[in-house]
């Protein structure tokens, strides 16, 4: 069943050839996307299953065996982000097809969307299954270098405007990964993972300390951690409303995913704990005042995603078993919540004409559907019972009280406010935009609204445009699911508290990887 | 590990140079910077490998003692392709940008000048190329008679003399 397992970045890759050679037929091109990513889903869960019962697969490319080959391995933990990734690309992806990316396709002579999207996916179902450094490396720059395109879909002045910062800060911090795992190589002479595991442990106190400082600081900057959050809330919001989901929900959390990978295995001394936790409350509390004081639903969102990583970032300092099982739950609670509201935003942005709150009004009537969808998805990313954004929370804090020590109440105090505060953003947004009525938009007396900071590049609202009826059910599935997660959130939360298990116990994945033991 | 102190040197001195370039506002200096980093880096891994020692070919023989690393090496070409494709797409973009800064949003829909154009004038634009290459060479001949005798490394000032 091992086979399975380079079958998730091989389709999608075969996928993004064959999209590019029918760029002329977008129909066939859709159908290939479309059918590539439902065979990934497919792989993956049957992976998941597989992997919950037997133990991680393993693949030596090529036959080489580690440390000297490529080795692909799925654990429980790679195997709930292939899935969860797999069903939020194919969810966007529907939703991508239902607006008819389409405006693409005038601007564009040849619709590289399709295409792009599959070799992002590729990257990132890579990355998750990466066994060694470098090849999660590799990983990284293929969703990165679609995700250059993606994001400057177009070339239009504030797409490009845009791009540029987002490029150039990703480089900076593929080059710090990349002389990275130069140093691990030179410290170890290996970067196999699993090999890693062994080594680094062995390494003086603070090689060690330089090493993981220097991972972290390079997936820091694309996990969005402050301080090097400063670039996301003005790259993603320019972005087409698939784009943007797609990087809200997913690209981040391949950080997130990497800090948690590597901090875990490698470096499981856990130096950096009580920097991790200052950083993670930084984190918290002023993404969310960003959030406070903006009047583009893009951007607040933008903002809400960059507070809510400060969430996982405590979990993997607390660093017990209890709360590497909450920040794993929270990790795809939040990929889902965060990819719904960005696709919500889309909505809202095609049927308003715009996501500034200072002209939106009178959603409700336009809209009821949606202002249901963006309600829910408030109140579960808010945090209030019983969604899945309380229950990861709890789970969080609960396993930060096991630990006790002022440093972690003082984020438990933070981490509730932050919560507090989000729902306070999203629910005056949601009054704003969907229950204030039409009429009153026109001299709209507010001290608080003219406080708020609107998008400095906002083009103004265009001329309404409809949406299709695919559109909103893509919307309303990915809610479905995420709704799923809080009734299934047993089972889901066990799942976690196996992969969290797993990830304590370093041995079961060096043991996959090397049956007769470490070299 | 031994490496060689004259590499460590090159290396910081790109790293700090590369990085003081990416400083700069203009986004031709970014990329001069990052091609500048990304080298150093490249370098960094080659360091990293250890000695030098004869080529990682393994000849079925008894393995040789002095057989270099030859991982740090692949390494290095997988990064060297990577920070290529970054380096079009960057300049792609740098294009664009300038685009955009020179004309606007209005540049795309300028006509194309040379729509109009049939097979025959294209043809009249060859020849007329061909006529310049001989004028180059006329004058580069020109040059390398009165020019000294170290050939390689002067052609192309010679060249760029030439053309201006």
């Amino acid at each position: 069943m091992n086979v399975l397992v380079p079958l998730v970045v091989a389709i999608p890759l075969l996928g993004a050839a064959l999209a590019l050679a029918l760029g002329r037929r977008s129909r066939y091109q859709v159908a290939v996307s479309v059918l590539s990513l439902t065979a990934v889903v497919v792989i993956s869960s049957i992976l998941l299953v597989l992997v919950d019962t037997e133990g991680p697969a393993v693949v030596h490319v090529g036959g080489w065996q580690a440390p000297f080959g490529i080795v692909l391995v799925v654990d429980r933990l790679s195997a709930i982000m292939l899935i969860v990734s797999a069903l939020m690309l194919l969810g966007v992806l529907l939703f991508a097809v239902g607006q008819g990316i389409v405006e693409g396709e005038r601007e564009t002579p040849i619709s590289i969307f399709h295409p792009t999207y599959l070799v992002l996916a590729a990257g990132l179902f890579n990355a998750f299954i990466a066994g060694d450094l470098f090849n999660m490396y590799v990983g990284f720059e293929m969703l990165l270098s679609a995700s250059y395109v993606l994001l400057t879909l177009g070339g239009t002045g504030a797409r490009i405007r845009a791009g540029v910062t987002y490029i150039v800060v990703s480089l900076v911090s593929s080059i710090l990964f990349l002389s990275a795992i130069a140093l691990i190589y030179g410290a170890t002479g290996t970067v196999t993972m699993a090999l890693l595991a062994e080594r680094i442990p062995q390494l003086p106190g603070d090689v060690q300390l330089i090493l993981g400082l220097m991972l972290l600081l390079a997936f820091s900057v694309k996990a969005a951690v402050f301080p090097l959050s400063f670039w996301l809330p003005d790259s993603y919001p320019t972005a087409p409303a698939p784009v943007t989901a797609v990087f809200a929900g997913l690209l981040t959390k391949v950080g997130v995913y990497a800090i948690l990978r590597t901090q875990t295995l490698m470096f499981p001394d856990n130096q950096l704990q009580v920097p991790l936790m200052i950083v993670a409350l930084l984190t918290m509390v002023i993404g969310i005042f960003g959030a406070l004081a903006q009047a583009d639903i893009k951007r607040l969102l933008s903002f809400t995603l960059v507070s809510h990583i400060g969430y996982m970032i405590f979990g993997i300092a607390i660093g017990t078993e209890a709360a590497i099982a909450a920040t794993i739950f929270y990790v795809v609670h939040h990929i889902m919540i965060q990819t719904t509201l960005f696709l919500c935003a889309g909505l809202i942005e095609r049927i308003g004409g715009t996501t500034s709150l200072a002209r939106l009004g009178g959603m409700l009537k336009a809209a009821p559907f949606v202002a249901i969808l963006f309600f829910i998805g408030a109140l579960n990313l808010g945090g209030i019972p019983p969604f899945s954004g309380f229950l990861g929370k709890v789970a969080l804090f609960d396993a930060g009280v096991q630990v006790g020590g002022g440093l972690n109440y003082l984020l438990i105090a933070g981490g509730a406010a932050t919560s507090l505060l989000t729902l306070y953003a999203l629910a005056r947004a949601w009054n704003m935009a969907f229950w204030r009525p039409r009429r009153d938009v026109e001299n709209y007396d507010s001290a608080v609204l003219d406080a708020l900071q609107d998008d400095p590049h906002d083009e103004g609202t265009v001329k309404t445009k409809t949406t299709s009826p695919l559109m909103t059910a893509a919307t309303a599935t990915m809610l479905a699911l995420t709704v799923s997660l809080t009734v299934f959130a047993g089972p889901a939360f066990g799942l976690a508290s196996r992969a969290a298990a797993n990830i304590e116990e370093p041995a079961t994945y060096i043991d996959a990887v090397f049956p007769g033991g470490a070299p | 590990m031994s490496a060689s102190l004259t590499l460590v040197i090159v290396m910081a001195v790109m790293y700090a140079a590369g990085i003081y370039i990416m400083l700069e506002r203009s986004l031709t200096r970014v990329l001069i910077g990052f091609l500048l980093v990304g080298n150093a880096t490249n370098l960094l891994i080659f360091i990293m490998s250890g000695r030098p020692g004869s080529s990682p070919i393994v000849t079925g023989t008894a393995l040789d003692e002095t057989i270099v690393d030859p991982l740090p090496q692949v390494l290095m070409l997988t990064a060297i392709v990577i920070n290529f494709g970054m380096t079009a797409l960057l300049l792609a973009l740098i294009y664009r940008s300038w685009w955009l800064a020179q004309l606007g949003d209005e540049g795309d829909t300028l006509t194309d000048e040379h729509a109009a154009e049939t097979s025959a004038d294209s043809e009249v634009t060859f020849r007329s190329s061909s006529d310049d290459e001989a004028a180059v060479q006329a004058s580069l001949d020109a040059s390398e008679d009165g020019s000294d005798d170290d050939s390689g490394s002067t052609g192309s000032s010679d060249q760029e003399a030439g053309t201006r």
